[in-house]
């Protein structure tokens, strides 16, 4: 089944002319019309227009024009803005919301003759850990129906663990694509600030969010932060960079290079089994010929409060922009003005999204903003100096992704701050800005995939990428979601 | 309590959010709950500790002032939820 290949796979067989896009893209539906309605991962599929898309790939590719993700059919998560195509954040706020321009990695993607499948599901505005958040429907883990794919992204990490796309966009602003990855037994790359343009990306936390893959190897990453990194004029944040290709040191041995392992890793709440795969994985790497050594990052246990500070006054900021006059949803019963943004945004949000616009407008009011929004920033400082000091004692650090594997839907929704605690690993790479990778790291016992998150300094991708394939390589992790068992 | 009722209505103004008793109620008890868990925050002296407001550290990011390529009105007003001669319509301000 082509749906089930990856991207350079794909690319093999089509730069020979071996298969057409068309039949990828075929492929791709007919696994969609089986297991869909299972997962739930989309909340637009758009076949007729994906079909149309693979003639024009099919038309580049006798005509020699083969780039890497030519004829590749991927998914988009649904805060990235795509022209013409409905662009909801999985909120009733956007439900009718049409995007008049492609975000800058749409159109990067389009250029290279990408194909769309469709838009995925995620947590409202990506604001949650289970993509239970969203306003529309449940996505489910495919290793396990009755258990969440992880969040925000977890239509995308979903969809690429079910071989309902070849690989998937989606965004990470404080775990977003590493922590679904590390429940759907994929790869997700969060990079360093910076290295991709959020133009078009709809904004939470502008501080912390960056797009990033989902993939279902290592490679396939690579190839795709290759084709979307990069400066962009339209997004003053992102970093005066130059187009690299971060597949180069793929392949190159990993021997004597320094593996960081932060003493503070294994702590309290970190789940027996994650424990057990963690340890077996840095074995891995010792019989690659890596040298372990201890780190520290004294800070970590501040990470979550700082984040939940910062993220929600950036967001309640950002999200001031939905008064129902420019776009989106408006409510018509107000009496004035004021009235009808009251009745806009209280209908036009979930639950979750108002809990964080009140923490942020609270932490950055009057009599509280050097308490909070202040203290949370001094103390990420200290998060970001504890990583540039263990990075002078090595090259990558290694931990978890999550402290436990996927957990049941409905089991943390009725405790913010449980679910919020879960996010303690991927959050601080937030937080200093840096790159993180979550990849398969082993099965627990009731066949649940647990990730393995490997950190490097700023814009260093490629090492990132080096170190992952190696290991990827040495654990050999073949197993699959038996979904139409 | 880190924050009353009162507070909670105070700021959902501030945010322009509206609440039923209900859920004041349950935000209430749920914002005191993160709060008191930020407390942990206090541990760490950070006097003389600069602030990071950004992971990348970019300050005046300037380009040309050149007119480019820009939307055109009914594009930008398409998905205006009310819209009349290139304008958004709001409810009325003066009487």
């Amino acid at each position: 089944m082509l749906a089930q290949k990856t991207i350079h796979e794909l690319h093999r067989l089509l730069t020979k002319k071996e298969i057409k896009p068309q039949e990828i893209v075929t492929s791709i539906f007919e696994r969609i019309g089986r297991v869909e309605p299972q997962v739930k991962a989309y909340l637009t599929l758009i076949q007729e227009d994906a079909m149309k898309q693979a003639k024009i790939a099919e038309e580049k590719i006798l005509k020699g024009e083969v780039l890497p993700l030519t004829g590749i059919p991927l998914a988009i998560k649904d805060n990235i803005c795509t022209e013409g195509i409905k662009t909801t954040c999985a909120s009733k706020m956007l439900e009718s919301f049409v995007p008049p321009y492609d975000a800058t990695v749409i159109q990067i993607l389009k250029a290279q003759n990408a194909i769309f499948v469709g838009k995925t599901n995620m947590d409202e505005f990506a604001m949650g850990s289970s993509t239970e958040n969203s306003a529309f429907q449940i996505t489910r883990n495919p290793w396990n129906l009755e258990r969440v794919p992880g969040g925000s992204s977890g239509g995308s990490a979903a969809a690429v663990a079910a071989d309902e796309c070849i690989a998937a966009l989606g965004s990470d602003t404080g775990g977003s694509i590493r922590q679904p990855a590390s429940f759907c037994g994929v790869v997700g790359v969060k990079p360093t600030y910076g290295c991709v343009s959020r133009f078009g990306l709809v904004a939470f936390a502008s501080s912390l969010d960056q797009i990033g893959p989902l993939a279902k190897d290592v490679q396939d990453a690579a190839i795709l932060l290759t084709a979307i990194a990069g400066h962009d004029p339209n997004d003053s944040t992102s970093a005066p960079i130059e187009k690299k290709d971060y597949t180069s040191k793929i392949g190159q041995e990993i021997r004597g290079m320094k593996i960081g392992i932060p003493k503070e890793a294994v702590q309290e709440g970190l789940d027996k089994d994650v424990q057990g795969v963690f340890e077996k994985d840095v074995e891995i790497f010792r019989s690659l010929g890596a040298e372990i050594v201890e780190v520290s990052l004294p800070h970590l246990e501040y990470a979550v409060a700082v984040y939940y500070i910062i993220a929600p006054a950036e967001a309640s900021s950002n999200l001031a922009r939905y008064d129902g006059v420019k776009y989106g949803f408006r409510d018509e019963g107000g009496e004035n003005l004021i009235d009808m943004y009251c009745r806009t945004r209280s209908l036009g949000f979930g639950p979750e999204v108002k809990r964080r616009i009140m923490l942020g407008t609270y932490a950055l009011s009057a009599g509280y903003y050097d308490a909070y929004y202040k203290k949370a920033s001094q103390v990420r400082t200290l998060i970001k100096q504890d990583f540039l000091n263990a990075f002078k004692k090595c090259d990558v650090i290694l931990t978890p992704v999550s402290p436990t594997p996927a957990f049941k839907i409905g089991e943390k929704t009725s405790d913010p701050l449980q679910m919020y605690l879960s996010d303690i690993y991927t959050i601080p790479i937030n937080l200093a800005g840096v790159p993180a990778i979550s990849l398969p790291g082993g099965l627990s016992p009731d066949r649940l995939p647990i990730g393995l998150q490997i950190i490097g300094p700023h814009f260093s991708e490629e090492e990132l990428f080096k170190v992952a394939y190696q290991f990827e390589q040495a654990l050999s992790f073949k197993e699959k979601p038996r979904l139409e068992e | 309590m880190k924050i009353s009722r009162q507070e909670v209505a105070h700021v959902a103004r501030l945010a322009r959010l509206s609440f039923s008793e209900d859920e004041m109620e349950l935000f209430t008890n749920q914002l005191n709950q993160i709060l008191l868990y930020m407390e942990k925050l206090n541990e760490i002296d950070t006097q003389n500790i600069k602030p990071t407001y950004h992971a990348l550290e970019l300050t005046n990011v300037l380009r040309e002032d050149k007119v480019g390529p820009s939307l055109p009105p009914e594009r930008v007003l398409s998905n205006a939820p009310a819209e009349n001669k290139d304008m958004f319509v709001v409810p009325r301000i003066i009487r």
